[in-house]
């Protein structure tokens, strides 16, 4: 029993994590129908830049905490992901509007080698650490429960939380801002919402400014988890099933899908993994999206699909 | 003037039906054709058949699969790369399981295979579409990839999945030589192209087309989405599969399933999308221009920067590489989006109409 709970809880933190990348892809097909498949390479490239500037900041500046250095290498990628939004909206999306999925989903594979170039030129292409101070000892809960209680890994909570803080200011701003309201209006209908006064232009670098701040955060987790390297952009991979699980256009969903992804992966790779030779959990994911959307071919809660002829 | 379809009257339904209807059409299929197996044997060098023209031959092939699906019948799919895995190895399957298995039949039965699991993976098409089946697709690749790495059966147990064939013939007549190789190929992606041609303009590839333009209108007007998008998802990956045999076989020789990874599926969905969706001859645009970009990029960018005096590493040069080959992509699907078949279409209009255009 406290072996499946362990499982269980870290499918759970994994799970968040996946999520955390779901959340890129979600709010940048919502808000302008484009299928960001460049999700991977942002977070590789937001980490690559906050680990490099975490290193520079203190070498051009001449100060030495590494509480500083953090917060100014944060900043800093920040901007870049800042300066990338408004690129791709002023040099791509704008000459696409209208395209079909596959289309879009092609400029945004274009996207993917450009930033995996220019990340790697700019930054170079070795394997870097993220320390943001993460506690990396595994404790034990419900030690009074269980014989020997349950090993839970302290990052992966502290990861876990920090997911969940951003969610929850995502949520908020989606909410409670004008710019939020504004970005759920062209979510419901881009004509609706342009005839109203919204900037289309303007809402898309916002919300590719959102995921780039996504992707920055989710780097920053996975970079100081696993180190900064190539391997990173593979996250977004192991992302999609739970958007498709989730649905592509829900913010919940993407949620809920990553937790039950998280938790299908670590379960199956330990119950089912050594009957089959293990490292299953890669193709399991997509198997079980699969088989749910044999059942909801819209996702968890994705907006019903319409036929109309 | 010189292409103009006056005067060609056609007096049989026969005629009016042909593969290519107008006369310089056919000739200069025929040139082509006669310059492809003829000339180029003669002109090429051994580099240039092992780096460009075989990979160039043996993409067209698979591209003309992806085409089926992504193009005629409207499945985007992710999964071409582990059709190709599957075709590959189960002609080498094939090959070293049954004695005395020639090359053609066991690189035909190594499509079957392809064929069997592309309908597999076909089937959540029936319920999803669009971007969910693109992702969906994706199950294919991962699974192809873990299949082959995992499972020994498959490998005949050697280690991580990395296989070699050896000694090639057919008819006798030995593969060795890049230009054997290169005229067997080629032999191959013509009898696929008028295969796949004829099919697309036939009853079955007028269901698919209008599958993808609307497929609840054509299930309406009674054609079986069912049947309509399995064998779309069949034929697709036995072409699919066919050329990835060729590819392992003849011009990789040893491979390990990395060979056929996602990355695979990313370009041969680039060659379609580039070429021109729905299109043969785009087909073979799009393969061109995603197999020969990178090299020439390779051998363009260092010899620009040399210009400026500037010199490349080579992890700088692969990045840059990368970047262009990015830009390139992207300015390319914001001009033209219906691909260089678009192009070659609109050249061949007003060509048609030249040099009197009103």
């Amino acid at each position: 029993m406290a072996f499946f709970l362990e499982t269980l809880i870290g499918g759970l933190t994994a799970g968040m994590l996946y999520a955390l990348v779901a959340l890129g892809f979600v709010l940048i097909f919502k808000a302008s129908g484009v299928f960001n498949f460049a999700q991977g390479a942002m977070v590789l490239f937001a980490a690559l830049a906050m680990a490099r500037f975490a290193e520079w900041g203190p070498e051009w500046l001449g100060f030495d905490s590494k509480i500083l250095a953090n917060f100014i290498a944060f900043g800093l990628a920040a901007l870049c992901m800042f300066v990338i939004a408004w690129l791709v909206e002023r040099l791509v999306l704008r000459y696409l509007v209208n395209q079909e999925a596959a289309t879009l989903l092609m400029a945004t594979l274009g996207i993917t080698y450009f930033l995996d170039g220019l990340g790697q030129a700019l930054f170079g292409s070795n394997v870097y650490r993220i320390d943001i101070g993460m506690p990396k000892d595994p404790v034990f809960l419900l030690d009074t429960v269980f014989e020997g209680g349950v090993l839970v890994s302290q990052e992966d909570l502290v990861a876990a939380l920090i997911a969940m803080i951003l969610v929850a200011l995502l949520t908020l701003f989606f909410q409670k801002t004008s710019t939020g309201r504004a970005l759920r209006a062209v979510a419901d209908d881009h004509q609706a919402a342009q005839s109203i006064g919204i900037s289309l232009n303007r809402i898309w670098v916002i919300v590719w400014c959102v995921a780039g701040v996504v992707a920055l955060v989710a780097g920053m987790i996975w970079g100081s988890k696993l180190g900064v390297q190539f391997s990173l952009t593979t996250v977004a991979l192991r992302a999609l099933p739970v958007v498709i699980l989730g649905g592509l256009t829900s913010v919940p969903g993407a949620i809920l899908g990553g937790l039950i992804i998280g938790v299908g992966e670590k379960l199956s790779e330990v119950y089912l993994g050594p009957y089959v030779g293990g490292g299953i959990e890669i193709w399991f994911a997509y198997v079980l999206a699969l088989v749910f959307l044999l059942f909801r071919p819209q996702g968890l809660f994705g907006e019903k699909i319409i036929d109309r002829v | 003037m010189i292409y103009s379809e006056n005067g060609q009257l056609k007096t049989s339904y026969r005629a009016d039906q042909q593969l290519f209807p107008i006369s310089q059409d056919r000739y200069f299929i025929l040139i082509v054709l006669a310059l492809a197996f003829f000339a180029v044997p003669l002109l090429a060098s051994d580099y240039l058949f092992r780096a460009i023209l075989i990979p160039l031959v043996i993409m067209s092939i698979a591209a003309l699969g992806v085409n089926v699906l992504v193009g005629y019948c409207g499945q985007i799919s992710l999964g071409s790369g582990a059709f190709m895995a599957v075709g590959a190895y189960g002609a080498y399957n094939i090959m070293m399981r049954v004695p005395d298995m020639p090359l053609v039949p066991a690189v035909i039965l190594g499509g079957v295979c392809a064929a069997f699991f592309g309908i597999l993976f076909g089937l959540p098409s029936l319920r999803v579409r669009g971007l969910y089946l693109a992702v969906a697709t994706l199950a294919a690749q991962f699974f192809a990839d873990w299949m082959f790495l995992r499972i020994k059966w498959f490998t005949l147990n050697s280690a991580s999945g990395s296989v070699a064939v050896s000694e090639l013939k057919v008819l006798g007549i030995s593969l060795q030589s890049p230009v054997s190789i290169y005229v067997f190929c080629l032999c191959a992606l013509v009898i696929i192209a008028l295969l796949t041609k004829n099919l697309v303009r036939g009853a079955i590839g007028r269901e698919w087309m209008a599958i993808r333009d609307m497929d609840v209108a054509a299930a309406v007007i009674g054609i079986r989405p069912m049947y309509a998008k399995l064998t779309a998802f069949a034929v697709s990956s036995f072409v699919i599969g066919v050329a990835g045999a060729l590819w392992a076989f003849l011009h990789l020789g040893a491979w390990e399933p990395a060979a056929f990874s996602v990355d695979i599926s990313f370009k041969l969905l680039f060659m379609v999308i580039i070429g021109g969706l729905g299109s043969i001859m785009g087909s073979f645009f799009g393969a061109a221009f995603i197999v020969i970009l990178p090299i020439a990029l390779s051998l363009l960018l260092p010899a620009v920067l040399g210009l400026f005096g500037l010199s490349i590493s080579t992890a700088g040069l692969s990045h840059a590489e990368f970047v262009i080959f990015g830009m390139l992509i992207v300015w390319f699907l914001a001009v033209e989006p219906h691909g260089l078949a678009k192009l070659w279409s609109t050249a061949k209009q007003k060509l048609r109409v030249w040099p009197f255009p009103h």
